[in-house]
């Protein structure tokens, strides 16, 4: 049946975040503020190395130096970074030998969450790294990983135990300066984790990480580097929930990716932040640098299902230095509410025959905007480059907008640069077709999203399929217009 | 099995069905003809329940169940399927997946679990052959770029496929070359029997030829205004509709 206003504003009331929960986990934070001192008291902490709070100090004298940006199509208050506690810890000692040893309230947490870690280690062969605040609590796998030679830990036990290597690539792809919220993160992250493959080994299993935001009023500041030493491979998940709280939480990750020679990295991301109430009050800001590097022959997709955050600003992008490169974006953004989103990828063509694919879906329901950006740029020396972007909106009801901002240089007159976009709105026609066959509205909008998204569902690892069909669902509940 | 009592529906406020009365039996083939504009179309979405449509009079009775109020999903799992004159097409969603979608929301309705994956596959096999469907056209999406026949081949194999009580085909014979006519002719026909009925609407006689019905009903101006048997067909072939102008 088709929703009459009052039926679907009754709906989308009731409609609360699913996994809205708090475990109560005591903590170990420090006071609220953004000073030196607490940068060097971050660095402390994590007993780091004299050239790391070095560079951590450096981060933050050019951020002093910075203004926040304000060029994307997205409108929030401005968080106020003095009142944000930059370090959250769970007291107890992490580092479990078995899940016995586990805090039983943090298994709880896995537990509504859908991640039992004993469940994943036996069924679905992935190594987890679950970052629970700013520490990595539970790290599985790691000795299979190790035969093999690959690293996987947090970055703070990389800095520790391979200081050559994070010295060597930390901040190459994203430098500090970068930009205003790469600044930030690049002072004072906390955690995230670090992989390394070495040189011809193809990683066994897909690694994954799940990030939670859980202290109240703590903003994340996750550092991730992956590095896929020459012609290695490696699939990373990446998938997020967090509990909703009631002011904006800060969320401001900086993931680099280098690709050496013929190389693979693929990068894939379900991210479902809690993303405000029906007034579009509370919800995750979620301003995140992504950026890969691609040396000759490598090849890097990122592929991404974005369903959460209040404000999200996120562009995942490739920079296809090495001759013969390639560099994929796949993405699924979804709006809801009062949601704003501004995503979408940069494609940086240097080499010779480099090239890179864009497919992005967006999706916008209640009154959310959902923006779609990408830069494909041609350097003078990209001879032969191509380029295939193919952006494609999909609206529910009448006060949702979407928007598309392709941006394109080209300074090599040899290059290929095509932009294709649509935009459609689910009909009550096809509605009616799939009531009139006994699948229910709600039923029918699912599949009818899930048919629009499928060019990049299809690009996700399976289990990661599943559960981004899942979201997809439970994120446009409720929302026909 | 069908009781349709003084039906007066409009739409947008202009009345469209100005007391239809309809009787449809168990194992019986109606069709419903008549000029374009009479309202043919019409009936057949207010049976199956599009809100586009306001039903001011009159009632709809399915196996004595009034279906008044009753949702189109509800009406579907009663039982109701309607061969659509416009099929739409959904990207991106393929054939095998949304009738296994549509079999499965049926089967939940009558507290039945999803049909395992070896049935449904051996159902579709079955069904597709009898309406020379093949493999290929199964994983197209929905109605996407599918020919006039494609379209009103792959009604009738949702029909055979969901096996209801009542199967209403709007115009299916529009678009069809004789070839496909008689291959979704002889869909209907296998799928005839003695607890289900069909009722065939046409503009045309040509499709009665292979879809024989047991009563013919000539709509003008939203009201029936005349029954016949297979012969009424036979005589608006022959005479067109203008003599049952002067009827109404």
């Amino acid at each position: 049946m088709a929703y009459t206003e009052e039926e679907l504003k009754k709906e989308l009331e009731t409609k609360e975040y699913e996994y809205g929960f708090y475990t109560d986990i005591e903590s170990d934070t420090f006071p609220v503020g953004l000073n030196e001192d607490i940068i060097r008291k971050i660095s402390g902490k994590k007993g780091e190395p004299e050239w790391m709070t070095e560079w951590r100090l450096d981060a933050f004298s050019s951020f002093k130096k910075m203004v926040e940006p304000d060029w994307s199509n997205v409108k929030y208050k401005k968080p106020d970074l003095q009142k944000i506690s930059y370090y959250s810890a769970p007291k107890q000692k992490p580092k479990y030998n078995s899940l016995e040893e586990v805090d039983p309230e943090l298994l709880k947490t896995f537990d509504k969450l859908g991640i039992s870690i004993d469940e994943q280690k036996k069924l679905s062969g992935v190594a987890v790294d679950i970052v629970m605040d700013s520490v990595s609590v539970a790290t599985t796998f790691r000795d299979t990983l190790a035969e093999k030679g690959i690293i996987f830990c947090s970055i703070s036990e990389a800095i520790q135990k391979h200081p050559e290597l994070v010295k060597k690539y930390i901040g190459t792809v994203i430098p500090p300066r970068d930009n205003y919220y790469s600044a930030l993160n690049s002072a004072v992250f906390t955690d995230g984790s670090f992989c390394y493959i070495p040189k011809g080994v193809r990683c066994p299993m897909e690694l994954s990480t799940y990030f939670r935001i859980n202290q109240a009023g703590t903003g994340q500041f996750e550092r991730t580097l992956v590095i896929a030493d020459e012609q290695s491979y490696v699939s990373y998940l990446e998938g997020c929930t967090a509990p909703s709280r009631d002011e904006n939480q800060l969320h401001a990750a900086v993931v680099e990716l280098i690709a050496l020679d013929d190389a693979e990295i693929k990068y894939s991301t379900v991210q479902n932040w809690f993303p405000g109430d029906k007034n579009g009050k509370g919800g995750v800001f979620n301003f995140v640098t992504k950026r890969g590097l691609c040396h000759d022959r490598a090849k890097i997709s990122w592929t991404q299902v974005e369903t959460g955050s209040a404000v999200t600003w996120k562009y995942p992008s490739c920079v296809l230095k090495g001759d013969n490169s390639i560099g994929e974006f796949y993405s699924i953004a979804v709006t809801n509410n009062f949601q704003q989103a501004d995503t979408g990828t940069k494609m940086v063509h240097l080499g010779k025959n480099t090239r890179s694919t864009i497919i992005s879906k967006g999706i916008s329901a209640g009154k959310s905007q959902n923006s779609y950006r990408g830069l494909v740029k041609v350097g003078s020396r990209a001879k032969n480059a191509r380029n295939f972007s193919q952006c494609d909106s999909l609206l529910m009801g009448n006060n949702c907008g979407a928007h598309t901002f392709p941006y394109i240089e080209a300074k090599n007159n040899s290059a290929q640069v095509e932009h294709e976009a649509t935009t459609s709105k689910i009909g009550e026609d096809q509605i009616f077709y799939c009531n009139q066959r006994g699948i229910d509205t709600e039923k029918a909008i699912a599949l009818i999203v899930n048919g629009f998204s499928k060019e990049v569902l299809n690009k996700l690892p399976m289990e990661f399929a599943v559960e981004a069909q899942k979201l997809l669902e439970i994120s446009l509940e409720g929302s026909v217009g | 099995m069908l009781t349709i009592e003084n039906l007066h529906a409009e739409v947008e406020g202009r009345a469209i069905l100005n007391g239809i009365d309809l009787n449809v039996k168990a194992g019986e083939v109606h069709a419903i003809m008549g000029p374009n504009g009479s309202g043919k179309s019409t009936l057949s979405s207010v049976i199956a329940g599009n809100e586009d449509y306001d039903v001011t009079q009159g009632k709809i009775l399915l196996k004595e169940k009034d279906l008044s109020g009753l949702d189109p999903e509800e009406r579907a799992h009663l039982g109701i399927f309607l061969s659509f004159q416009y099929p739409v097409e959904i990207p991106g969603v393929t054939v095998t997946n949304f009738i296994k979608t549509a079999i499965n929301a049926n089967r939940k309705a009558q507290g039945l679990s999803d049909l395992g994956a070896s049935e449904l596959l051996k159902k579709i096999r079955e069904k597709s052959t009898l309406l020379d469907i093949d493999s290929k056209f199964l994983s197209r999406s929905l109605n996407e770029g599918f020919s006039g026949g494609e379209k009103k081949r792959n009604e009738i194999f949702q029909m055979a496929m969901l096996e209801p009580t009542l199967a209403i085909l709007d115009e299916t014979d529009s678009g069809l070359d004789i070839d496909a006519l008689k291959i979704v002719a002889n869909g209907v026909n296998k799928f005839k029997a003695k607890e289900n009925a069909v009722v065939v609407i046409t503009h045309y006689q040509r499709l009665l030829e292979y879809i024989v019905p047991d009563f013919v009903h000539v709509l003008f101006g939203g009201k029936i205004v005349k029954s016949g048997t297979k012969e009424l067909a036979h005589e608006l072939e022959a005479k067109g509709y203008d003599w049952i102008k002067e009827l109404a």
